[in-house]
């Protein structure tokens, strides 16, 4: 069918809208001027600044570390949440379950954060690193289990009951035949986890304690002062690092696609 | 025996963790603050006066029945502030809702009449800009609205406006920020549906003298509702409930309900009515939210 064009204009727009701010986010982080808006030249004193900026340093490790253990609590058991869901029939509770990780999709921020620092308060616990791990490993989770779920769903079961009539049990086929195929899903499950828990700014401000703020909630109070040419560096090198992921995990899926097809595209 | 009996029994031993942590971390937390939504305020730390604590007892448990108070849900309804910001709120998702719509329909419509091997490619594009941060989208548009930002650069060079126009701080900023942070939750699932439709319907159509508006009236947006409703839901539900993008981009004057939350929380420390914020927002939200998890369920279990 050609394209009319409509068509073709709707999508420039769509896409020129969706990247354009990014794009001039990213040059301006090399203006040498310190007025953000006048152009004065390439330079990456910026960026310099950044990595003299012992706060903003920390707050990075902070993320870094709170995205690598919540991502991987969120994919064991978000893989675990879509195998039950995909592959039980029926157990009890099941619809409380499906209902407890997709309401989590779409629930305003703060209410989920407001929520999880009065059970931090109630039980008593020293609020940081571990209560925004938690918290995060909470949401992001739901998003493993919804990417992995699409993958199961997809697959030939025939595959798996093969393996049972040659002698597997359902944990060993499971292991042998169903987890190589859904491994690129979980990849992707991770990374996106991982991302989301870069980004958050509402769930991690509740959940914090003092003196252990993340990445977002450091940029956030410097954003509510102004624009400043430091965190347009940051930015940047935010979306350089995503990007990098992103072409990691095509390319993983592309590796795993020659033996399958290619993992859920969220 | 089928594979699905089989696997049910490992299933459900599957399900055993993941179900306790979701109750544990995303059930049993909605008691607490149904809990500090009853109890008074108190300037202590924690801010709130204590109900009561499961060592107490029988006698305990009576003793905080009579406690409990609704003085914060009373505050709640007999302060205009309270009640302009939920109906604000109602109204901004209302409006950007409807807007998403009519931006992510065309996009999602021209993406699903791409050639197939292009169709990929249009939707891993539409994807990235949802893997980088929100944040930083929403200050990537500060950078372009502010007073002397290059939105007025651009318009002041070519002499549309004389002087630099007030972007940021407005309801438009706000607006435009929500749109298009949520574009690619409005055109993921219309494009899903709009590909999945058969393309031979459209030629019947014409086949019968339907002309290609009237088919698509008549044939495709009938059959793309269930899209329209994953898309309508995925972005009306947190945007009521959105943070970020008033507090950054709209102006002070009016707040949003979840403005209004963090600021009872960080600002006033008052706990209890954050609490009843919470729970009001939450009663709001739960038609929306039932009908979300069926759209969902019917999306990725009835297969």
């Amino acid at each position: 069918m050609r394209l009319s064009r409509f068509n073709i204009a709707a999508l420039a727009f769509g896409l020129a809208f969706l990247y354009l701010p990014i794009v001039v986010l990213v040059i301006y982080s090399f203006n040498a001027s310190k007025l953000v808006t006048v152009w004065g030249g390439w330079s990456t004193r910026w960026y310099t600044e950044f990595f003299n900026d012992r706060a903003m340093l920390d707050a990075a490790w902070m993320s870094a570390r709170v995205g690598l253990v919540s991502a991987t609590a969120a994919t064991l058991l978000g893989t675990l949440a879509a195998v039950a869901l995909t592959r039980g029939a029926r157990f009890r509770g099941r619809t409380l379950m499906s209902g407890m990780l997709y309401a989590p999709l779409v629930m305003p921020e703060v209410i989920t954060g407001l929520s999880l620092l009065l059970l931090f308060v109630a039980l008593d616990a020293e609020r940081g690193f571990w209560t925004v791990t938690i918290a995060h490993t909470s949401l992001t989770m739901c998003f493993v289990a919804v990417v992995v779920q699409s993958r199961l769903a997809g697959l030939d079961r025939s595959l798996e009951e093969a393996a049972m009539d040659l002698g597997c049990d359902p944990a060993r086929a499971f292991v042998a035949v169903t987890l190589p195929l859904i491994w690129p899903a979980m990849a992707a499950g991770w990374m996106l986890a991982f991302t989301l828990s870069l980004d958050d700014l509402v769930i991690a401000s509740f959940t914090t304690g003092p003196g252990s703020a993340t990445l977002p909630i450091r940029i956030y109070s410097e954003v509510r002062l102004g624009v400043k040419p430091e965190i347009n560096a940051i930015c940047t090198l935010i979306i350089g690092f995503i990007a990098v992921l992103i072409v990691g995990a095509s390319l993983a899926s592309k590796l795993s696609s020659s033996r399958g097809d290619s993992a859920a595209p969220l | 025996m089928s594979a699905r009996t089989i696997f049910t029994r490992p299933a459900r031993r599957a399900s055993v963790a993941p179900y306790i942590w979701m109750v544990l971390f995303f059930l049993v937390p909605f008691g607490f603050v149904l809990k500090i939504s009853l109890s008074q305020t108190a300037i202590a730390q924690p801010p709130y006066l204590p109900l009561f604590g499961l060592t107490d007892g029988i006698a305990g448990l009576k003793a905080a029945f009579a406690a409990l108070s609704l003085d914060s849900f009373w505050l709640l309804v007999s302060d205009n502030l309270y009640i302009a910001s939920y109906g604000r709120s109602l109204v901004v998702a209302l409006v950007s809702t409807a807007l998403l719509l009519a931006i992510g329909y065309p996009i999602a419509y021209a993406m699903a009449r791409l050639p197939r091997r292009w169709q990929g490619v249009a939707m891993m594009l539409v994807i990235v800009p949802f893997w980088t941060s929100f944040l930083i989208r929403i200050y990537a548009w500060i950078n372009i609205l502010q007073h002397d930002g290059l939105l007025n650069q651009i318009l002041l060079a070519l002499h549309i406006v004389s002087a630099p126009v007030v972007w940021l701080s407005t309801d438009s900023a706000m607006y435009l920020g929500i749109v298009y942070s949520y574009l690619p939750f409005m055109i993921l699932p219309l494009y899903a549906t709009l590909a999945k439709q058969d393309g031979a319907l459209l030629e019947a159509a014409a086949d019968l003298g339907a002309s290609r508006l009237v088919a698509f009236w008549r044939v495709t947006f009938p059959l793309s509702l269930g899209g329209v409703g994953a898309g309508v839901l995925l972005c009306f539900i947190p945007i009521v409930g959105e943070f970020v993008i008033p507090d950054l981009l709209a102006g002070s004057d009016s707040m949003m309900i979840g403005q209004t939350l963090w600021l009872e929380f960080f600002t006033n420390k008052d706990w209890p009515v954050a609490s009843a914020l919470a729970i009001v927002l939450l009663a709001l939200l739960i038609v929306p939210l039932l009908v979300y998890d069926r759209l969902q369920r019917r999306a990725l279990e009835a297969r």
